[in-house]
């Protein structure tokens, strides 16, 4: 049977009842978000200890692989898209605090009615002829983002009975190494689905869950233009000590 | 400082991350093998919206890698694809609809694998494998695994220059889950 929001909420409440305190990343087995069932290993992870093990050095990129207006992702069409005109800024830093410079950022998201300029995405929400909702950039000496775009839209989705996801943007980080990749979701304060939603809720730290919410930030905004939100963003993962020293 | 909390790729990814070219790291060259297999999940399904990376040294040993991955042409803003002439080391595939994903690489230098990133709907934090490209007496992580478990890292040869390595996120009942790494 379908099950309801208050079953997940249930369900929630459950999974945090045992979660190990302090855990940063999601638990990659939980049952409130259907599709992890069958999709997490159940067998422990093999703890590599190499210092040469290839993993601990990563890829780069560089001016070859982005183009300026990736960044604005409301200018990669013939029209203004609609919606409300956001800035989004930045830094990347290693579990040190030092900055992740010169590396790769992504993001795509949901337009500002809720639907992805993607064929799988059936939500029945206007698709915006002026956004794609795809941008990338590289960081800057000290580690600095900044993207263009629009607010994106909460949308349903089918994991039970009147799922909404929280609006939110699509990241993906690259680090000086690749055991730092890190994929994630970036969301706006204040938002009601917070608590309702199994894949934030899958953080059960509350202090690391808070590190998924932008913070607005007044000076950000520009006059007559647009609203300014402040995310930065904190990569797991050791790197070959050889890199640091160069970099 | 507290650490950014991994989030699933979740299932749209596929017009932001995925290039043309991005399975092929060595476009034209004669010495490219070709790596391919499918992605399954716990029931023995094919996962039809999984995203590999791979990570590589080059064919020299070098770990430093190369930019151009992702080339773009300044004018259309279309991926122009990476030049032939640079080894990036850096790999991006998604599974198509059959889950099944191919590589073409040269072989590294100095290591006889391959590092691989896995990303799918569902999978709320992305799981390290490794491709080896041939059975590795010695290797520190290989020598840790009993032989089924260690199989499961072990490219199969079809055929010169053609592997088979499948990714099992889960144990189905009847194959061995693949084995994932974490690093300390």
């Amino acid at each position: 049977m379908e099950s309801t929001q208050t079953d997940i909420d249930a369900e929630i409440a459950a999974a945090d009842a045992v979660a190990l305190p302090g855990r940063i990343h999601p638990d990659r087995d939980y049952p409130p978000y259907r599709s992890t069932v069958l999709r997490h290993p159940k067998q422990s992870l093999v703890v590599v200890r190499d210092p040469e093990a290839v993993e601990l050095s990563g890829p780069v990129f560089g001016v070859t692989d982005v183009l300026g207006h990736d960044a604005d992702l409301t200018r990669q069409h013939r029209g203004e898209p609609l919606g409300e005109r956001i800035t989004v800024t930045g830094r990347v830093l290693d579990r040190d605090g030092h900055p992740i410079r010169g590396q790769l950022v992504e993001v795509w998201q949901a337009n500002a009615a809720g639907r992805y300029a993607h064929g799988g995405d059936r939500h029945p929400a206007p698709l915006d002829p002026n956004f794609t909702g795809a941008g990338r950039c590289l960081t800057d000496d000290e580690g600095r983002y900044t993207f263009t775009t629009m607010r994106p839209g909460a949308y349903p989705w089918r994991n039970h009975r009147n799922a909404w996801r929280p609006a939110h943007i699509h990241f993906s980080l690259f680090g000086t190494a690749f055991t730092q990749r890190l994929v994630t979701q970036m969301y706006f304060p204040g938002d009601p689905l917070h608590a309702r939603d199994p894949i934030l809720r899958a953080v059960a730290d509350e202090k690391a869950r808070r590190r998924l919410i932008a913070d607005y930030d007044h000076d950000l905004s520009v006059p007559e233009w647009s609203l300014g939100y402040r995310w930065d963003i904190v990569l797991d993962g050791p790197a070959a000590t050889w890199i640091e020293e160069g970099r | 400082m507290t650490v950014t909390p991994s989030q699933t790729v979740g299932p749209f990814y596929g017009y932001a991350l995925p290039f043309p070219g991005g399975a092929d790291l060595a476009p034209g060259h004669p010495g490219a093998i070709t790596v391919h297999g499918y992605v399954y999940d716990g029931a023995g399904a094919p996962v039809p919206d999984a995203l590999l990376e791979f990570w590589q040294a080059g064919p020299d040993g070098s770990r430093a890698g190369a930019t151009g991955s992702m080339r773009r042409d300044p004018v259309t803003g279309a991926v122009a694809g990476r030049d032939g002439v640079a080894f990036t080391g850096f790999g991006r595939v998604a599974t198509d609809p059959d889950g099944h994903y191919t590589l073409r690489t040269l072989p590294p230098g100095g290591t006889p694998y391959l590092g691989v990133c896995v990303f799918a709907r569902g999978l709320l934090h992305h799981l390290y494998t490794r491709v080896y490209l041939e059975s590795s007496p010695g290797d520190p992580v290989l020598s840790g695994l009993t032989a089924e478990r260690a199989a499961t890292l072990i490219a199969t040869p079809e055929r010169p220059g053609v592997l088979r390595f499948d990714v099992r996120l889960q144990y189905d009942g009847t194959h061995e889950e693949t084995v994932f790494l974490a690093f300390e």
